[in-house]
């Protein structure tokens, strides 16, 4: 159900760290599926007017497709930050990532009326660390991402 | 980043029930805090509210229970109720509704929104095939459960709101 969120959520980062199209490959493997899984589901993304495919170019967002994705982002960040700070889990990243597809937004929109979120939030997300800058916990603990360098 | 809307562990299922939990605890606090939030002479002028209120945070306080004896039969370390109800108590605290119009648009939001993660939660384990340290099917039962609850609570405040037109 939550499947085409976390596909646009994909895309949307990667469009923000490369500011150009999502290469199919790089959205396959941020979300660790085939490639003909990814395409399969660009198709249909493209077919509900969420993103746009260019061949050899790759996927970009449309204005819908952005406004999904962003709130999506919101809800993985709502997620992170609830783990984070109201159940003090450790690797709440890894456990967030297994709860989003679960979670649907209007949950996470009341787990949001108790953990105190920036109001920058989403853009506050760094996709590097898979998780918001503003959040106060250490990310030395999280065992499955790579670690950005200083 | 995973794909896939499946429970596939007893710690997985865990946390989704701790978070049922917390919903319940939500839902009870609101309630609780809106009741008490009504001066006394409209306390009086409106027992239907009243009733759904009460029953809404009697309700609540059922369900938790009913997740914590789930909880309580899967192999996971003990998770802290008492921290988390502290918490949502404090939150709630501070809020108050602006009336009573307010009151029931909150009480509805919390009504359909435990019942669509009831629902989303039943369908991701019905979807996996992990094996738990509880029956699954009693897992599912006693969501079933909450799940029919939470529906009956959206028609009864649908029902009052609708007569308040």
């Amino acid at each position: 159900m939550n499947t085409a969120n976390q596909y646009l959520k994909a895309i949307y980062l990667i469009q923000q760290q490369d500011n150009e199209p999502a290469a199919t490959g790089r959205v396959a493997d941020m979300l660790d599926v085939s490639p003909a899984s990814a395409n399969e589901m660009i198709g249909k993304l493209e077919d509900r007017g969420l993103a746009e495919h260019e061949k050899y170019k790759g996927v970009s967002l449309t204005d819908d497709g952005i406004v999904r994705a962003r709130d999506a982002l919101q809800t993985y960040c709502i997620i992170e930050r609830f783990l984070a700070n109201v159940l003090g889990v450790e690797e709440f990243r890894a456990e967030a990532r297994e709860l989003e597809p679960v979670i649907d937004g209007t949950v996470a929109e009341r787990l949001d009326t108790i953990i105190d979120r920036k109001p920058e939030c989403p853009d506050c997300f760094d996709p590097e660390l898979d998780a918001c800058r503003c959040l106060d916990v250490a990310f030395e603990s999280e065992p499955e991402s790579e670690q950005p360098a200083d | 980043m995973s794909l896939g809307q499946q429970v596939g562990s007893d710690r997985q299922l865990a946390r989704l029930l701790q978070i049922g939990i917390v919903l319940e605890e939500v839902v009870e606090a609101r309630a609780h805090r809106h009741y008490q939030s009504l001066a006394a002479d409209e306390r009086d002028l409106d027992a239907e509210i009243e009733e759904l209120l009460s029953h809404a945070a009697d309700e609540s306080a059922d369900h938790r229970k009913r997740l914590e004896d789930l909880i309580e039969g899967l192999t996971v370390d003990s998770v802290p109720f008492d921290e988390i109800e502290t918490l949502v108590e404090a939150r709630y605290g501070k809020t108050k509704p602006e009336d009573f119009d307010g009151v029931l648009y909150d009480q509805l939001c919390n009504e359909e929104t435990a019942y669509k993660f009831y629902d989303d939660l039943i369908e991701a384990i019905e979807a996996s095939d992990a094996e738990f340290s509880v029956d699954r099917e009693h897992v599912v039962e006693v969501l079933e459960g909450l799940k029919d609850e939470e529906r009956d609570g959206v028609e009864r405040v649908t029902t009052i709101m609708e007569e308040r037109e």
